[in-house]
């Protein structure tokens, strides 16, 4: 991951996380909830924006604790700081965006187990100091938001005719919305006798659209000159240093 | 007894773990590239799924009673990675095969969400579906059926995957594109099954 010899500046530990090394996009890390949780733009976005809190938190905390933690006990550690955070943000939701908490559903407490989160633990907060742990959770957390708001938007509209529908009922108690509930084309889509395509938004719908997406993001990193995201998996996963796995799989290639 | 059946064809059929609620993929994605890998991990998983509930549906009501329901997440997780932990452990020393044929994928399945997934699920039982509370038999039963929901997409996945390596493929589709491609029809193709639990009059 980032390479702490030439110490980056905290800007580049931020903007890294949106485009380079984008942690579903580049990474292929955290799928679950980005398949899941897209079926509207509002609801990925809340799950971006609840999954970034866990994550800058637990970065702040995991690194301040990085000489204290043996490295032994490490993930068993780590696992016990998100799941704190976790449970504190889902309190949270549940308190003040009840309709969050409600279409987010088991995705609200699996943020524990997001590769995300617990992959920049080990790959990055363990090892460096607590300002550029914090920049680099922000700026993966954007990088997971901004994702989840594409793909959202491409489900949302194709799949239901709206965009940004339901977002009085996430952020209307905070923000005066003046009535604004989000676009809807629908009706002028039945006036021209035509009807979303519902596909979008079902399971099928999400594999599709993160594959294409995909295959944008891996033609513009080829433009670059940059390697294709593929599943890499075994790199980034948090297990590597400890899976089985991955052995086998070398020795079966060799 | 209905139910029971009700909760199998749910889990298996038409609410996939894996295909409708999109809980286990990364597995479901890294690890099925061959039908051996896949039946392995798939089995872990069943294994692992059945112990945990049994441990954490019981404790639920425990933490509950006591007025500790919101350690819920911190307890499952921390419950999910010492039992994983203490099976590799004791299969390792006693029994030599189980470990040859399931150990290498136990680590892995500490933090796959379908596991943390189908316990809370258990709990919470948002399925939609089935109003009533799970009793314990219920729980196990729908832990199973989802380890079987997992292992029966994967087998079928890792057919569709050894097929797609000898296609001819469009270049920018070439590797994940068109992997998520070939999950998103394999997803389509259990659409097929909606409707199944209400047409046998199960529920």
């Amino acid at each position: 991951m980032a390479d702490t010899a030439k110490k980056p500046s905290l800007g580049h530990e931020f903007t890294k996380g949106i485009l380079k090394e984008n942690p579903v996009l580049r990474l292929v890390l955290g799928t679950c909830p980005t398949l899941a949780t897209s079926t509207s733009v509002v609801n990925g976005v809340g799950m971006g924006i609840a999954a970034t809190i866990v994550l800058v938190c637990s970065n702040i905390v995991i690194s301040a604790l990085r000489k204290v933690i043996p490295a032994k006990a490490r993930i068993p550690a780590y696992i016990v700081v998100i799941a704190s955070f976790v449970t504190m943000v889902q309190m949270l939701v549940k308190a003040f965006v009840p309709a969050l908490d409600k279409s987010l559903g088991v995705f609200l407490p699996l943020i524990v187990v997001n590769c995300i989160i617990l992959g920049r633990a080990e790959a990055f907060a363990g090892k460096n100091p607590v300002l550029a742990s914090a920049a680099d959770g922000l700026g993966m957390g954007v990088g997971f938001t901004a994702a989840l708001f594409c793909m959202g938007t491409v489900r949302e509209i194709l799949g239901a005719g709206t965009f940004l529908s339901g977002i009085d009922t996430m952020i209307g108690s905070f923000v005066d919305l003046k009535g604004f509930t989000g676009f809807d084309f629908s009706a002028g889509l039945e006036s021209a006798g035509l009807s979303p395509m519902t596909l979008f938004i079902l399971p099928a719908g999400g594999f599709f659209v993160f594959g294409m997406l995909m295959a944008l993001v891996n033609r513009l990193a080829e433009k670059n000159g940059k390697q294709k995201a593929d599943l890499l998996g075994c790199e980034g996963c948090p297990h590597a240093a400890g899976c089985a796995l991955r052995t086998e799989k070398e020795g079966e290639d060799a | 007894m209905k139910f029971y059946i009700a909760l199998l064809v749910m889990g298996i059929l038409t609410q996939n773990f894996v295909l409708s609620k999109f809980l286990g993929i990364c597995p479901f994605l890294g690890v099925s590239k061959k039908l051996k890998t896949a039946v392995g991990m798939s089995a872990a998983v069943i294994f692992v799924m059945l112990l945990s509930t049994a441990v954490t549906f019981p404790l639920n009501s425990l933490l509950e009673a006591n007025g500790l329901g919101y350690l819920q997440t911190i307890v499952f997780i921390l419950v999910i990675a010492a039992l994983v932990q203490i099976v590799e452990i004791v299969l390792k020393k006693y029994v030599k095969s189980l470990y040859n044929a399931l150990g290498i994928y136990l680590p892995l399945i500490t933090t796959n969400c379908a596991v943390l997934g189908v316990v809370i699920l258990n709990i919470d039982n948002i399925t939609g579906y089935a109003a009533q509370h799970y009793g314990f038999g219920h729980a196990m039963v729908n832990s199973f059926a989802a380890g079987a929901g997992f292992m029966l997409a994967m087998v079928i996945f890792a057919g569709v995957r050894s097929k797609l390596e000898t296609a001819d493929v469009p270049k920018g589709l070439k590797g994940l594109p068109i992997t998520l491609v070939a999950a998103s029809i394999v997803s389509l193709s259990f659409l097929g099954f909606a409707g199944l639990v209400e047409g046998l009059g199960l529920l």
